[in-house]
């Protein structure tokens, strides 16, 4: 199963992985990323995926498929 | 590398001098041919190394060896004029210009008001203010109209009014101000509107440190004070770097997004049979304009190996996202507008710890106005030829002067 990694020090706050996956990302009240879960299910996992790889600040990661 | 084509890059009018209205120089597709990256002489003198894949372009970007700080020694003259860096100099320093953790520390407070979940609370407010600047348009007794000052300009002025907390009663002053410091008149009018603006932010910088309200630069201040730091200088700074930011540049993306659009009507047929396509298309018009082109400068600070090349400490380079978003190697047949494509990865808004702040704005205005302008009015057509309309080939922002429209 995919597991994300978001480094909250990196994060830019640019908001590409909300925009791409709401089911999984999210930003604080500061606009830095939360992960709403780091398992993304299968339905989400694709566009997981497409958001780590948006990432400007090259914050999230994905640590095992 | 050629020397042939690097000098016929240089013969060009640098910054944006697009052969065709829709495509990038065509120097640039044969400098991406050759290489991703390739070393260039500048107009300005001397000589910098010009990034035109998309791989190779976010890879700089995302570089933290790569400074984007205008203040040290040997920054590339590109974008900008030798008087013109002199004045950046002279400023208080804005985060566009910072590295690191002084970067950080500057964009890290301001990022809160620019989420996905803030801005979507702010759409109701902008669909009223499209609405509104398209019955007046809609009103006028005479066609065609110049959609740049129906609509364009408008708009991203009027919201950041808004976000900034300008009062009701100045919204006039600060629109006029804001969008004669972009109009094509003369230069004086232009720097006398840019000082009048300038003083004008200064004093509603003070006027909301004694009388808060609820708005950006109110909010900004309360948190400096609570962190026992109040910079008037730095404020004012934000203020106008948001100003300038963020309305010509998307004031030219609403212009020529229309003109895309109706330049390729089966794109446009696209879209208006599904506006929940929309998003998609902006994100193209995004890619296949990239108004920004070139700004994405920096000066290395260490010895870099990117994409094979060796780029040395001292030596500057430029991220071209206009070729980037070309490359072919990142999207299939670039020169054709696709507003299906799915073009999310397009650097138009740059790449990087730089990546636009207002990016989610800018793509929010546009859905707006590209949906509610088509609906209203579905027989909305040019009322000059394409290729006839005035250009800015020659300022750093691509767009159209004008866009006589009818319908
Ligand atoms: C279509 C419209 C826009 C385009 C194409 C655009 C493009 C860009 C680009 C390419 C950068 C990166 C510069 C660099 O890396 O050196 C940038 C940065 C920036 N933009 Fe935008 N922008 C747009 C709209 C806006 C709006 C609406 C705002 C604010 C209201 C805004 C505010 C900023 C700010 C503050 C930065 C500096 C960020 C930093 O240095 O961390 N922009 N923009
Ligand atoms: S895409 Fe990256 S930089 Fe942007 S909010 Fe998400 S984690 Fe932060």
């Amino acid at each position: 199963m995919m597991r994300i990694k978001a480094d909250s020090d990196l994060c830019v706050g640019s908001g590409q992985c909300v925009l791409t996956e709401p089911a999984v990302f999210a930003q604080d009240d500061d606009g830095i990323v939360a992960l709403l879960t780091d398992h993304p299910d299968d339905q989400s996992a694709r566009q997981a995926h497409h958001a780590v790889t948006l990432c400007p600040s090259r914050a999230l990661s994905i640590l095992q498929e | 590398m050629t020397e042939s084509v690097a000098l016929e890059l240089t013969g060009l009018k640098l910054p944006v001098e697009r052969g065709c209205p829709f495509a990038p120089p065509s120097a640039y597709e044969r400098l991406r041919e050759q290489a991703p990256i390739n070393k260039i002489h500048l107009t300005s003198g001397g000589e910098a190394w010009w990034v035109s894949g998309h791989e190779e372009g976010r890879a700089v970007l995302v570089d933290p060896r790569f400074s984007s700080d205008k203040r040290k020694d040997g920054f590339p003259l590109f974008m900008l004029d030798a008087a013109t860096l002199r004045q950046i100099r002279s400023q208080p320093p804005l985060m566009l210009g910072m590295d690191g953790a002084e970067h950080s520390a500057a964009r890290r407070p301001v990022i809160g008001e620019f989420t996905v979940k803030r801005l979507a609370a702010l759409r109701p407010r902008i669909q009223d203010i499209v609405d509104h600047f398209i019955d007046d348009m809609l009103a006028a007794d005479r066609r065609p109209v110049d959609l740049v000052q129906a609509l364009s300009l408008p708009v991203p002025s009027l919201v950041i009014c808004e976000l900034l907390g300008v009062p009701y009663t100045d919204h006039d002053f600060f629109q006029s101000r804001s969008t004669m410091m972009l109009r094509r008149t003369s230069s004086e009018d232009r720097l006398r509107a840019f000082a009048e603006l300038r003083a004008y932010i200064d004093d509603l910088v003070t006027r909301k440190e004694s009388d808060p309200g609820d708005d950006l630069l109110s909010r900004q201040i309360a948190r400096q004070r609570r962190q026992g730091t109040l910079d008037h200088a730095g404020m004012v700074g934000l203020a106008f770097l948001l100003l300038t930011a963020g309305h010509e540049t998307t004031a030219n993306m609403i212009s020529l997004g229309v003109l895309g659009l109706l330049s390729h009507p089966e794109q446009l047929a696209v879209v208006k049979a599904d506006p929940g396509r929309t998003p998609m298309a902006v994100e193209e018009l995004l890619r296949y304009f990239t108004i920004a082109d070139g700004v994405t400068t920096r000066l290395a600070t260490e010895d870099v190996k990117i994409g094979g090349v060796s780029i040395k400490a001292g030596e500057g380079v430029i991220v071209s996202t206009l070729s980037a978003n070309w490359d072919p190697a990142a999207f299939k047949d670039p020169a054709e507008l696709d507003v299906e494509r799915g073009a999310r990865h397009h650097i138009a808004f740059g790449f990087g710890p730089h990546q636009c702040l207002g990016q989610n704005l800018a793509r929010m205005e546009l859905q707006i106005v590209f949906d509610t302008l088509f609906r209203r009015v579905p027989t909305l057509r040019l009322a000059a030829p394409a290729g006839d309309l005035p250009f800015k080939t020659d300022s750093v922002v691509y767009g159209v002067h004008e866009l006589p429209v009818t319908w």
